[in-house]
């Protein structure tokens, strides 16, 4: 850990007027899964172009893997694999072909090529299907098939285009286990998505993306912190007093703010885990506790209220 | 149309050979071409062509069997009725092959969203746009080649006789020039394919050009002749100068270019493939072969012409991928 598996310094890229990407300062460590998050159209993929080297940027600098994408493309090219957004394959060769022609690509030939492809074929469970035409796949197997595309050149970081999209729930889940196992073994993984609970249930940090600025960057709770100002909600069902129950939560150190909500239902918002206090504020109220539970924040509220605050916010 | 970008101001020196993979992406394409149904198509449609006009010749030459010393050339150029002759049916044949086997190379990959995969390979860009135009462009030789000695198979076998040397030479000249026709509708329909994202709009933009040149360009040399070298008193000169820049403008389409070289190198008796005054004839022995060296000389212009239109534009394609934005 420690060390910038991506590093891009004030990188922009404009296509006539328009900004794409705007003075990006972009820092991606060994090892570890980065979520670009954004809507769509706000350079995410353009970003994800330059880091390949397969756009130029208009400004600034990029550096994966301590290279320059535009000067040692190849060398950058042959350790990063990347997934783009829909995964296309020759519809009329089989799997195993498709690889081949990629293998080849990489400069790997004869039984090296073959022996590889079939461990990676194994590894992302097309092995049976291996010598059946990609037309014949499903958009789950496709990807899986994209990952085992990338997985030939054994890279060191693997850049995902919208990864889940189209994919069905257990398509979806399966494939994020994948993204797992890859980092178990090391590798750096960009994924760029806007299927927020995804991006949440995979990545270390993310980056939120809006018109070509990444305004958030962080832990997904540090930008709870960041944007709601709190980081963990306690929710709690307790038999009593309404407003003596209120006063005594609003005393409790660390809360910064209290809701009462339907029934006997109560809501604090803390900085940290504050619930042996909530408990122990609660049953020395008087009241009777009957349920206590941490809601953890979801990246659905960061982005819902982010983009909420962008929009009411004065344009400059 | 793609979006342009200018590129970054600074010449970057990049690492490693422009054609790294070159070679996978050529055997992948030949694979591909050899493969496909389109393929298959064509050969069927040149196998028929080459043995209905070759047949007919024969009909056509069993009646002059041994007064020609180039017989085996004659196979090429005898046309009979109904069917032209074989370089007549090759001209037009030639650049429907290569149309075919070009028009979709760059805007399919767009479209089956492969391109950026591929480029995402430790390759360049030359090497992707190079290997796909190598790979038409030796398919098409193969068939060509095939076609070549199924004729001079048919050949020996229906006229009996072994061709002679010269024959041979002469013929092989034509094998390359056919190759090289066909690479610049090779290169028009790669063009197009970087130019248009539909596979069937750059068929259609590549089958244009072609009717272009092969219906019209010849009425619209005679056209523009006459305005640009008006005969106003019909002298002699005035004719002359006409004539003369008409066939200068109509060799500005391949199709004059190739016809004219082949008729050359085809019938070693045609010493010029423009036209000869009278005076200029003094001394020539009417209708004595010229040697192998001399027919070369006479259509070098013509040959080199369409090697030069071949890279001419190939570089044009070049240039407009290595500009092109790889993002659908």
């Amino acid at each position: 850990m420690g060390e910038n598996v991506i590093e891009t310094f004030n990188l922009t890229k404009k296509y006539d007027r328009f900004i794409a990407v705007n003075n990006l300062n972009l820092r991606v460590q060994r090892g570890e899964v980065f979520g670009l998050l954004g809507p769509n159209g706000a350079g995410k993929t353009t970003t994800i172009l330059m880091l390949l080297g397969l756009t130029d940027p208009t400004s600034g600098k990029v550096s994966v893997l301590g290279m320059d994408p535009s000067r040692k493309t190849l060398s950058v090219k042959s350790r990063v694999g990347y997934i783009p957004d829909t995964v296309g394959f020759y519809e009329e060769l089989t799997a195993r072909e498709n690889l081949i022609y990629i293998a080849k690509l990489n400069g790997l030939s004869g039984n090296q090529a073959y022996q590889r492809i079939d461990e990676v074929l194994t590894r992302v469970g097309l092995h049976e299907e291996a010598d059946h035409r990609v037309a014949t796949f499903s958009r789950g197997m496709r990807q899986r098939l994209g990952v085992a595309d990338v997985l030939i050149k054994q890279p060191q970081l693997i850049i995902m285009d919208e990864p889940t999209q189209g994919l069905d729930p257990e398509g979806a889940r399966e494939f994020l286990e994948l993204i797992r196992d890859l980092k178990k073994e090391g590798i750096t993984i960009l994924l760029s998505s806007h299927l927020l609970h995804q991006v949440q249930a995979v990545c270390d940090r993310v980056g939120l993306f809006h018109k070509g600025r990444m305004v958030l960057e962080g832990s997904v709770t540090e930008l709870a912190k960041q944007v709601l100002g709190r980081a963990y909600r306690v929710v709690l069902e307790a038999d009593g007093d309404k407003e003596v129950i209120i006063n005594a939560l609003k005393k409790i150190p660390g809360q910064v703010g209290v809701h009462a909500k339907d029934g006997k239902y109560y809501e604090v918002e803390a900085e940290h885990d504050i619930r042996p206090d909530v408990a122990r504020a609660v049953v020395q109220s008087g009241a009777a506790l009957l349920r206590l539970d941490v809601e953890a924040q979801s990246l659905d509220d960061i982005y819902a209220r982010y983009f909420e605050e962008v929009k009411h916010a004065p344009q400059n | 149309m793609p979006r342009k970008t200018k590129q970054p101001t600074p010449p970057v020196e990049r690492e490693g050979s422009p054609w790294t993979g070159l070679w996978a992406v050529v055997t992948k394409e030949m694979a591909d071409h050899m493969t496909s149904a389109r393929m298959r198509i064509l050969e069927v449609l040149i196998v028929l062509t080459a043995a209905g006009s070759v047949y007919s010749a024969m009909q056509q030459l069993r009646e002059t069997v041994g007064q020609d010393p180039y017989l085996f050339l004659k196979l090429f150029t005898t046309a009979r009725d109904p069917l032209p002759s074989f370089i007549n049916f090759l001209v037009f044949l030639v650049p429907l092959i290569a149309i075919a086997l070009a028009f979709d190379s760059i805007n399919a990959e767009f479209s089956r969203r492969t391109l950026s995969r591929v480029l995402a390979q430790p390759i360049y860009r030359d090497a992707l746009l190079m290997g796909k135009f190598l790979g038409a462009f030796f398919t098409l030789s193969l068939v060509l080649t095939a076609i070549w000695m199924l004729i001079f198979g048919l050949g020996i076998v229906g006229l009996g006789l072994p061709p002679s040397t010269e024959e041979v030479a002469r013929s092989l000249w034509f094998l390359l020039a056919t190759i090289f026709y066909g690479g610049i509708w090779l290169a028009v329909a790669v063009v197009f394919s970087i130019v248009f994202r539909q596979p069937a709009t750059a068929a259609l933009a590549s089958i244009a050009v072609w009717l272009f040149f092969t219906v019209f360009w010849g009425i619209l040399a005679s056209l523009f002749a006459q305005t640009i070298s008006p005969v106003q008193y019909g002298t002699m000169d005035e004719i002359i100068r006409q004539t003369e820049t008409q066939i200068a403008l109509s060799r500005l389409s391949p199709n004059t270019l190739y016809a004219e070289s082949m008729i050359a190198i085809l019938q070693p008796t045609v010493r010029t493939t423009s036209f000869l005054l009278p005076t200029q004839l003094e001394g020539a022995v009417m209708g004595s072969p010229l040697p192998l060296r001399q027919s070369l000389l006479l259509i070098w212009p013509q040959f080199t012409g369409l090697i030069a239109v071949t890279i001419l534009l190939f570089a044009l394609g070049y240039v407009l991928f290595q500009r092109q934005e790889i993002r659908a």
